[in-house]
């Protein structure tokens, strides 16, 4: 499917332009330079306007991610459990610094501020599973896990 | 072959502890014993530390088996099958006393009916507030609402009533109902375990709310780090438009009314309502200056009614029941129930619906039972990124809005995080403005900037350098920011940064004698 093609639906939609933007993310996995412009012009907006609106927001990613991401909770309920001390352990587990992916594309380590599993802390998403009274090895065994099933 | 049926949360929380797994597993072992095992798929009951908890119906009450993990399957379904005996077995669910003890107006349904089914929603005693509202006209029903003296349950708790007669007092083409369902607090789940657990309370109060107001589209934003939330209300929603429940003619009344689900990006400010707003018409999430308020200029510049899942939720009951019935509880200005979420390092960790008006205390160490490595609380956190933190000296306060308004805090949306003797108040007042640096829109100067100065600010007091010095710095900061900040975010930042300092002195160096002196 072209870039145009994804956008084009979403135009006269309330709030389209986002809907469309986490479309496009869906089909790529990250958002291609192209999509300024393409979604500037299907639009009709400036290109400022939807860079503006892509740099706003955290889903919004402009450059391709690692094939599993991580996402380990940083907020408060988080810290309270041991999440400071479950984000070193991890960084270290898969030798990568918080927002970074791996030099083979295989995984991207990044933050996110609460999943709204915070009686059962700390948590995490690996890919599109939720894990509670997360630890290294618990995360670390779901990314095995999710490479296998890719795999397969 | 011999039939079955068993209870297992799809809720979030359950599924993160493994409950997707565990029903496959419990499938497996079925189709190896002949089994006929049907599993329904419900909302959590809110005893997180119990999850997976399954359930069983025997003699007309709710058995629980938590938690349970695909090593137990086999072992359970004898169980179950049998005397019921089981090393898991929590007895009676709903006699659990942190169950039995609490009074739940909105979360009733939740943990018990599967979320997507109308026919099991109206036998609990769903849509029975719909039906009256549609015999009333417009002004009776906003009347109604402003009777019970609700307040919205987002965090501002400013009350609904007065919201409502706004918004239906406004001549408008087109009127819309937003849900702000951005719950970014840590600390706080009660609006996604409601919508992933009982869909339908928040349609039926959001149609009330469109036809009270005059409002035919409704929106709900949701956050984007809630998928399971985002498929059931989209199921639902499918639904209650084969019931008839929304579309051109809401349940044969002749009126419109209809909702879309809005997934948003990964951005805590647009919790904000006109940030929010800006974000659901496709823009940046930039707060917008007030006046014009939302309920006069809202989403694309119409009348529009911001509220809250759970103040939306709350609707249903006072409809049907009465202002008068859902005023008799809770305390003073704040009446009604409140879904409080006991989180961070908790035994008992998970939703609690009450009356206003119960002390901290009982939610920390007699609900929640303390901490769950077992040392001691030293701190607590109310409210959000955003609210105070207190320390065990506090915990005789009630929590209801104007006792914690009168002593620095806030309710907020709900949330405790609890935290024990290992935490660092100097850290956590950092992460407070690190918090804003990362998601403050950068709309105003205060908060933009002053969340960047705050954190170097805590850096120098942390390493000593001219330490009285940062210390007052830090105290014309944080006046600057809640006297000059746009909106919540900048301007509630120096709370959780001010509460830190002055119940805490000791841990930024502070000696507690001049604490006293001021």
């Amino acid at each position: 499917m072209t870039l145009a093609s994804i956008i084009e639906p979403y135009v006269g939609k309330t709030g389209g332009l986002i809907s469309a933007l986490h479309a496009v993310q869906k089909e790529h996995g990250f958002l291609p330079e192209d999509t300024e412009a393409v979604a500037a012009d299907v639009f009709n907006l400036t290109r400022a306007e939807v860079k503006g609106v892509i740099s706003f927001y955290h889903d919004f990613k402009r450059a391709p991610q690692g094939e599993t991401v991580v996402r380990v909770c940083a907020a408060e309920a988080c810290q309270a459990t041991g999440g400071r001390a479950l984000v070193a352990a991890l960084e270290k587990k898969f030798a990568l610094k918080m927002g970074d992916t791996s030099a083979s594309k295989d995984l991207t380590l990044e933050p996110v501020y609460c999943l709204g599993l915070c009686s059962c802390a700390p948590s995490a998403m690996v890919g599109d599973r939720l894990v509670a009274r997360a630890n290294a090895d618990k995360i670390g065994a779901v990314v095995e896990k999710t490479k296998k099933e890719r795999a397969s | 072959m011999t039939a079955l049926t068993l209870y297992l949360p799809l809720d979030s929380a359950a599924v993160a502890l493994g409950a997707d797994e565990l029903a496959d597993a419990l499938v497996r072992e079925a189709d190896k014993r002949k089994l006929d095992l049907k599993i329904v798929r419900t909302g959590s009951r809110g005893m997180h530390w119990l999850e997976p908890l399954v359930e069983v119906e025997k003699d007309g009450k709710r058995i629980g088996y938590g938690p349970v993990d695909e090593g137990d399957t086999a072992s359970l379904l004898d169980a179950v099958m049998g005397d019921g005996k089981h090393e898991k077995s929590v007895g009676a669910v709903e006699e659990i006393p942190f169950f039995k003890n609490q009074t739940r107006l909105i979360f009733g349904r939740c943990g018990v009916i599967d979320p997507l089914s109308v026919e099991d929603y109206e036998k609990h005693g769903g849509n029975a507030g719909l039906d009256k509202a549609l015999k009333m006209d417009s002004a009776a029903i906003c009347e109604e609402v402003f009777e019970s003296g609700l307040r919205g349950r987002g965090g501002a708790g400013f009350p609904a009533g007065i919201k409502w007669r706004t918004v239906a007092g406004a001549e408008a083409d087109q009127k819309y109902i937003v849900v702000n369902a951005d719950e970014g607090d840590s600390g706080t789940f009660a609006d996604r375990m409601i919508m992933e657990g009982d869909p339908f309370i928040l349609i039926e109060g959001m149609t009330i709310a469109g036809v009270a107001v005059g409002a035919t589209e409704g929106y709900i934003y949701l956050r984007s780090e809630y998928p399971v939330a985002a498929r059931v209300l989209n199921d639902a929603i499918a639904d209650a438009r084969k019931a008839g429940l929304l579309g051109e003619n809401v349940r044969g009344s002749g009126k419109a009314f209809d909702i879309e689900v809005f997934i948003g990006a990964g951005a805590y400010i647009c919790g904000e309502e006109t940030s929010l707003l800006n974000s659901l018409e496709g823009k940046r999430g930039e707060v917008r200056s007030k006046p014009p308020l939302p309920a006069l200029e809202g989403l694309f510049g119409k009348p529009t009614l911001v509220h809250n899942v759970i103040s939306l939720c709350s609707v249903p009951a006072i409809l049907e029941k009465g202002a008068k019935f859902y005023r008799d509880y809770g305390m003073g200005k704040s009446t009604g129930t409140m879904p409080f979420q006991i989180a961070g390092n908790v035994k008992h960790g998970g939703l609690y619906e009450t009356a206003f008006g119960l002390k901290l205390r009982e939610l920390v160490e007699d609900i929640g039972g303390g901490t769950l490595n077992g040392r001691p609380v030293r701190a607590v956190q109310i409210g959000g990124p955003l609210g105070a933190y207190l320390s065990p000296r506090l915990f005789d306060l009630e929590m209801d809005y104007e006792t914690m308004a009168a002593n620095g805090a806030g309710v907020g949306h709900g949330g405790i995080v609890i935290y024990d003797d290992s935490v660092n108040l100097l850290e956590q007042a950092r992460y407070a403005f690190e918090f804003c640096v990362e998601e403050s829109c950068g709309k105003c100067t205060p908060c933009r900037v002053g969340s960047v100065r705050g954190v170097e600010i805590m850096d120098r007091i942390k390493e000593g350098v001219e330490h009285g010095k940062n210390v007052d710095v830090l105290e014309d900061l944080c006046e600057l920011m809640v006297d000059g900040s746009l909106c919540a975010m900048g301007g509630m930042t120096p709370i959780p940064v001010q509460s830190a300092v002055k119940h805490f002195p000791e841990d930024f160096g502070i000696k507690p004698a001049k604490q006293a002196a001021e």
